[in-house]
């Protein structure tokens, strides 16, 4: 009827992959800029994929943590399944007592007895992973110090009502001090910690040891992270396809408009 | 617009190339979502083999267990329960299991992997009511030639002893028996077959 | 063969027509695709229409299903919402369609409504168009908060808490109406109960009712443009326009290739990146609520924060709910506000870029800050930004009657 050009006009490929790509930059610096200020810890370097990791970690999860901390949400038949377990090996390995393969990983104290016992009960960590993160965890589980009364305390979160429950394994950690005045007051902070008496594994292996925590706890955050990206993959390369077509279907119509 | 030079094949072949993938994504899509409504894994949790141990069953009693939010007999019976079996064959819907619903191994006369031990799921086939046990011989209000079973207050179903039904009575098909297993002689698991027979 | 598949298509046909004299469904399908005639020129900015359907569509679907286990109590809505995530086979991933959806909608929305202030799209006579438009985003923003509240976590709760309190800065009826909002002289069961009643029922209802008043009133006026033509004044000799192709097939071509990719990108957030760091699933909010302790740092979802900034840009309650409620409301004003000759931003002169480029910096700065921890500098500048937020409309309503245009052409341009 009117005007006909040869050529299709540009596909506006350009167009939408520019504005995705404005999009996307967009949202990432806004995410950066959210989360800024949290003061950066190192990275922990765990491997949620890394499937022996996860084993290690779910050892010491149960030997050192399960006593207080619950994971509530978190089925014993799970583990197995994607830790590469058989049902014996968690049951006899990790689950205590006469427990069942669909149970999940509760705790036989009770939560008023330990909010006496720590003045605040031990939160239950199935999620704990979401929350904090995983180099926060790391962080935290590598800072605690004893101070000069005594008494436990830790650099990432100070006054933890939390002992340090792998002493054994890391040895003891002792502050060096160091002050500074902030607004005429003398205020004083750990430099940093010094191992004054050595544990049972050497600063590597325990280094080694809370990676794989950290990465049994990211897990154990969303067990279904190991399923997820795997899927994805496909469901991607099928929605690729799919749009080919789409995109051809279109610019076939779009013929008569040009 | 112009439609001179439309090359219909083309498009005829892109729309079915396109539609066919799309219902093929819209396939896939729905899966998730039918698969939502499978038992979840607490249920599946809940479901779990249970175990009973009959070592303190005497004969003729019926120890009644949970599985799967089903109420299941296991019920002991003596040589002459079991010897009775036989004699009502001829007034049975489905004496030799044929048409009911029982794992393997339970495809006989006794119903069970041990004769002297009836597991069966106790619910009456007919709709769901649980039947009493009356496992005595002798004349009952229901029937003057009674030979011990189980008796269904609702409709009036009658069963015998290893959960067989009778002729004449609404439930269709015998009471079903479910999966189970021995541990040990005197603990039996139900929801799990013996092995090597699943 | 050839005769048999006449037959059948014969039958189909007779079919058809039965069901026609009883259902108007080719006339509909003539009036609302076949030939409803769309201007030609559609570039990006036109798929967001088609693709905030389709969110809806896919927020409604994944809503039921997520219903179908969840718990709407305070005492089991965290650990339903886990349950969901862990042993409902691909619970995990409604959940994430539903959540990352919620994302989406949004920037779907907002890219919409900046193609409106691109091309004029509000202007006469489509301002019933764009009033519902707003109705919609209204909506969404509470169906939004309320969906927010229901994970039952830190954020869910204590955002809640400042968000219902809002409303006691009114004068007068402020604190019984909070109390009466939480049914509980805090936010409990009772809240949560309510909220999730609204959430799955009463607010999508009234959102497909208004989705559907939307579109009435596109189609009557038809859409219009990045040219900013009236493609129905010049028509052929069959009233068909000019500029104007009949929406099926060429937008439904067309806009199926827009949904394939924007579910590409969809996808890639749902697999990959379902947290979006934080922005799309806050980190507090995988702690359980706890009406005893307030997280250190309570900010909306990002959707949110640009209108939350100017409230806490405001040193008094009062004002700085009024103001944060004005940022939000004065966006219904805009077809009146700007009374410029012509509707494109390609005939408008340079004076209309700057504004809605410093606008828009303004929105994305603004939503920045509305996240951002608050300190005294940040303060500062996002009260700079409102000024500029507020500035915009005034500058809109002052300088767009006279300000310099470029001729229109009497085509759309291709």
């Amino acid at each position: 009827m009117t005007i006909r050009i040869e050529t299709p006009s540009a596909p506006r490929f350009g167009t939408l992959l520019r504005s995705a790509l404005a999009t996307a930059a967009l949202l990432v610096s806004l995410q950066a800029f959210a989360a800024g200020g949290a003061g950066a810890l190192p990275q922990s370097g765990a491997n949620v994929h890394d499937i022996a990791s996860l084993q290690r970690g779910a050892q010491l999860y149960v030997n050192y943590c399960l006593g207080c901390h619950s994971a509530e949400f978190m089925r014993y038949s799970r583990l197995a399944t994607d830790l590469g377990l058989s049902e014996e090996m968690v049951m006899r390995n990790l689950a205590f007592g006469d427990g069942k393969i669909g149970d999940p990983m509760s705790i036989a104290m009770d939560s008023d007895d330990a909010a006496r016992w720590f003045g605040k009960a031990p939160p239950d960590l199935s999620v704990i992973g979401r929350s904090r993160g995983a180099d926060w965890l790391n962080a935290y589980m590598l800072s605690f110090y004893r101070d000069e009364s005594g008494v436990w305390n830790n650099t990432v979160l100070e006054n933890a009502a939390m002992p340090h429950v792998l002493w054994r394994l890391q040895g003891i950690q002792e502050p060096v001090y160091e002050t500074h005045t902030d607004g005429g007051m003398e205020v004083r902070t750990v430099a940093h910690l010094e191992l004054s008496e050595p544990g049972l594994m050497s600063p590597e292996e325990y280094e080694d040891a809370m990676r794989d925590l950290t990465a049994f706890l990211i897990y154990l955050g969303e067990p279904a992270q190991l399923q997820r990206k795997h899927v994805g993959v496909w469901v991607m390369l099928f929605l690729a396809f799919f749009a080919l077509l789409a995109y051809l279907l279109k610019a076939e119509y779009w013929r008569d408009v040009h | 617009m112009s439609s001179d030079g439309v090359n219909n094949e083309r498009r005829r072949f892109l729309i079915a190339a396109t539609s066919a993938v799309g219902a093929v994504g819209v396939g896939f899509a729905a899966v998730p979502f039918l698969a939502s409504w499978q038992p979840s894994a607490r249920a599946q949790a809940i479901g779990a083999p249970v175990e009973v141990n009959v070592s303190k069953l005497k004969e003729g009693q019926i120890l009644k267990v949970q599985w799967r939010g089903q109420t299941i007999g296991v019920l002991k019976r003596s040589e002459s329960m079991l010897s009775h079996l036989p004699e009502v064959d001829t007034h049975l819907r489905d004496p030799s299991s044929a048409d009911s619903e029982q794992p393997g191994y339970a495809t006989n006369e006794a119903r069970a992997l041990k004769p002297e031990f009836l597991v069966v799921n106790m619910h009456c086939t007919h709709l769901g009511c649980i039947p009493q046990v009356i496992p005595q011989v002798g004349a009952q209000p229901f029937d003057a030639d009674w030979k011990g079973g189980f008796y269904c207050p609702c409709h009036k179903s009658k069963f015998d002893l290893s959960g067989r039904v009778y002729t004449g009575v609404p439930a269709p098909t015998n009471l079903k028996v479910p999966p189970y297993s021995f541990v040990d002689d005197q603990t039996l698991v139900i929801g799990i077959d013996p092995e090597g027979t699943a | 063969m050839a005769r048999t598949e006449g037959k059948v298509a014969q039958q189909a046909n007779a079919l058809l027509d039965w069901v026609d004299d009883r259902l108007p469904v080719k006339s509909f399908w003539d009036d609302h695709l076949a030939k409803y005639y769309a201007p030609k020129n559609f570039n990006f900015w036109y798929y967001m229409g088609s693709l905030a359907l389709l969110v809806l569509v896919m927020q409604i679907l994944t809503g039921i299903f997520l219903t179908m286990h969840y718990k709407p109590t305070a005492e089991e809505a965290f650990a339903s919402v886990e349950y969901i995530m862990r042993d409902v086979d691909w619970g995990w991933l409604i959940r994430y369609m539903h959540s990352t959806g919620a994302s989406f909608f949004f920037i779907v929305v907002y890219l919409h409504m900046f193609r409106a202030l691109l091309y004029g799209s509000y202007r006469k006579p489509r301002e019933l168009l764009w009033v519902f438009g707003m109705l919609i985003y209204l909506l969404l923003m509470a169906e939004a908060f309320m969906g927010y509240v229901l994970p039952w976590g830190q954020m869910s709760y204590w955002g809640a808490q400042v968000i219902i309190n809002l409303f006691g800065a009114i004068p007068a009826i402020g604190e019984p109406l909070v109390e009466w909002i939480r049914g509980d002289y805090f936010i409990s069961d009772a809240t949560l109960n309510r909220f999730f009643a609204l959430h799955v029922i009463a607010l999508p209802v009234a959102l497909l009712g208004l989705v559907v008043l939307h579109l009435t009133a596109l189609h009557e006026t038809g859409s219009n443009n990045p040219d900013g033509i009236e493609i129905k004044k010049l028509k052929d000799e069959n009233g068909v326009p000019l500029d104007g192709i009949p929406f099926h097939p060429y937008y439904t071509v067309k806009d199926i290739f827009g949904c394939a990719m924007f579910l590409l990108v969809f996808a890639f957030v749902i697999f990959f990146w379902p947290e979006a760091g934080g922005l799309f699933l806050e980190h507090d909010n995988f702690v359980p609520a706890d009406p005893l302790v307030t997280p250190e740092h309570i900010k909306p979802v990002w959707y949110f924060t640009p209108y939350y900034a100017i409230l806490k840009a405001v040193p008094d309650k009062l004002m700085g709910v009024v103001l944060m409620g004005v940022s939000v409301m004065i966006l219904f004003l805009l077809p009146w506000l700007d009374r410029s000759p012509v509707k494109s931003i390609r005939y408008k002169g340079a004076w209309f870029k700057i504004l809605l480029a410093l606008f828009t910096v303004a929105f994305i700065r603004l939503g920045m800050l509305g996240m951002a921890e608050g300190t005294v500098a940040q303060t500062w500048e996002t009260r700079w930004w409102t000024f500029v937020y507020f500035a915009f409309f005034i500058c809109l309503f002052f300088f767009s009657k006279n300000g310099k245009t470029k001729p229109v052409p009497e085509r759309v341009t291709h």
